[in-house]
């Protein structure tokens, strides 16, 4: 296969390129067009797959774009636009290459068949990698170990990408939204999707997808509800399932047995983190992407992170408008327009309800006039109100009919409401009931 | 008259709708927070229509599905008669976005267009 290597001249020893994008997904792309758009360029964008578009090229169901493109579009449709306007602007991309390693002082370790082992230094360095889902393995889900246990993504790619059918009689663990875009893809290639069990008293996935993928074909969504034993030797052949209480735990005497081929696993998504973990960028544990500041810039200067490395998002429309950011600091850092904050640096607390924020701190130098911070909640919350406090004085108080962990929130600072109060250290978002 | 409870499916916010009938009349919509909505329950309540997407055969190709969709929205009670074309559907690379691959299909009046790029085999 071949290796697009495009303008990046390739000399002996180490290659040096402003920013190098470690992945050529929808944030690596996003990030690769608005790093040029701010004059970077030199760019090289690393991809392990062997086209650009990482995941969305299997996510062929529609419903991508409608806040970025204002119309529906599918993931490869949404992909090949990005793809297209980082070919235009002529910014070079090297597929089937693998990143094997990136140093603290951002020199860049990658291999392909082409070109074997070789190693670019990087003025900034954009982690785009997205995420990978939870395994079997990570599950504790008790039974034998027979073939025909897939994640959803993996049936995903066989089905839409490879053009295999996983099984025929199917059961479903865990409400996700690739679970539920499966069940209906399933569905639509003949097999019969018996059950979908969601372990938590609310489904993970997008409402709209719990109306078109399950109830549009009469499929079951049984809330509260895990599997405890997994049948067959060589195949499965029968997956059985409980209700749990509110500690989670299996309840006795409500088992059901549904005899099956398959079981497709869509339990949750987790950022894939290896090389930035190995490279000494603080990771958070509750998100399991790096810590990141105002600028999307990671515990080590000049390495930046965007998109479902970062945290998992729910709509790909906000991974571009997120690796904009990234890439356009990038350009900046390479470029010497990224101040190196002098003022202090104020913490952003998430609490009551709200899991986490991105970015984690705010320097005002560096915000510019608004920010936009993204969170998820902790639990299902009706008509509850997401606030902001600049230290004690609550700035925003917006009602809400609905926030759930399955989607993703997000409110805006605005950089002259925080120079107003002069001094701050923290900034609180918080959950209220009134 | 009878109110019909809907979740909007037209974004991913997933409003809760309330669709007041009087037999096939709909008298009016309320929870959108969009033009949208209005317009999606509206149609549910009398002829609900889905898009399909899916993926056909290539001959020929750098690979052998290429994905697809139906330009616009076809009724719902029709969509396994779409996928039984998309199934015997095959077509020659090179296929680009937008390339309509089935005009009119079953007779819905929406055609089947490629949603993805298939290069030639070199």
């Amino acid at each position: 296969m071949m290796t697009e290597t495009g303008g990046t001249g390739q000399t002996a020893g180490v290659e040096q390129v402003d920013v190098v994008i470690v992945g050529g997904g929808p944030a690596g792309l996003a990030a690769a067009a608005s790093a040029r758009e701010a004059g970077c360029e030199s760019i090289l964008i690393l991809e392990r797959d062997a086209e650009l578009g990482g995941i969305l090229n299997q996510c062929i169901h529609n419903g991508f774009g409608l806040h970025r493109f204002k119309e529906e579009l599918t993931g490869p449709e949404y992909a090949d636009r990005f793809a297209r306007k980082v070919r235009e602007l002529g910014i070079p991309y090297r597929l089937n290459t693998m990143v094997m390693d990136i140093s603290r002082d951002r020199i860049v370790t990658a291999m392909n068949r082409e070109d074997g082992m070789f190693q670019v230094k990087a003025g900034a360095v954009v982690l785009a990698m997205g995420c990978r889902e939870r395994p079997r393995g990570a599950l504790n889900i008790p039974g034998y170990r027979p073939a025909g246990i897939f994640t959803a993504g993996t049936a995903q790619r066989l089905v839409n990408i490879e053009g295999y059918m996983p099984g025929r009689e199917v059961v479903i663990l865990g409400s996700g939204d690739i679970g539920l875009i499966m069940a209906r893809r399933m569905t639509l290639e003949g097999a019969k999707v018996k059950v979908v069990a969601e372990l938590m008293p609310y489904s993970g996935g997008l409402k709209r997808n719990i109306v078109q993928c399950l109830d549009d074909y009469g499929i079951p969504l049984k809330l509260s509800h895990t599997v405890v034993d997994v049948e067959g030797k060589e195949r499965v052949s029968a997956v059985t399932i409980a209700e749990v209480g509110p500690d989670r735990r299996p309840v006795p005497g409500t088992e059901e047995r549904y005899t099956c081929d398959t079981l497709l696993l869509s339990c949750g998504l987790i950022p894939e983190n290896e090389l930035s973990r190995a490279c000494g960028v603080e990771i958070s544990p509750i998100t399991n992407g790096p810590v990141v500041n105002e600028s999307l810039e990671t515990s080590i200067p000049g390495v930046f992170a965007c998109g479902n490395v970062l945290h998992v998002h729910d709509l790909v429309d906000f991974v571009s408008e997120e690796a904009e950011g990234a890439g356009r600091r990038a350009a900046d850092f390479v470029q010497g327009r990224l101040a190196t904050g002098g003022g202090a640096r104020i913490a952003l607390r998430a609490t009551n309800g709200v899991r986490y924020t991105v970015p984690s701190s705010v320097d005002p130098e560096r915000m510019g006039d608004a920010l936009t911070v993204r969170f998820r909640v902790g639990a299902v919350y009706e008509n509850a109100y997401v606030s902001v406090y600049l230290g004690k004085d609550r700035v925003q108080h917006r009602k809400r009919p609905m926030l759930a962990p399955g989607e993703m929130e997000q409110v805006v600072l605005r950089r002259k409401d925080i120079e107003a109060c002069g001094g701050l250290d923290v900034i609180t978002l918080a959950i209220e009931r009134d | 008259m009878e109110t019909r409870h809907l979740t909007c499916i037209q974004c991913p916010r997933g409003c809760a709708l309330a669709v007041r009938l009087e037999g096939a009349d709909v008298l009016d919509v309320s929870g959108n927070t969009c033009k949208r909505g209005e317009v999606y329950a509206r149609k549910e309540v009398v002829h609900p229509t889905r898009t399909v997407t899916s993926t056909v055969s290539v001959s020929g190709g750098a690979r052998d599905r290429v994905s697809v969709k139906t330009l616009q929205d076809v009724p719902k009670e029709r969509i396994l008669d779409v996928m039984e074309v998309v199934n015997h559907t095959l077509v020659r690379a090179p296929v680009h976005v937008g390339d309509v691959l089935v005009a009119d299909v079953c007779g819905t009046g929406s055609s089947l267009v490629a949603t993805a790029n298939v290069e030639a085999a070199s």
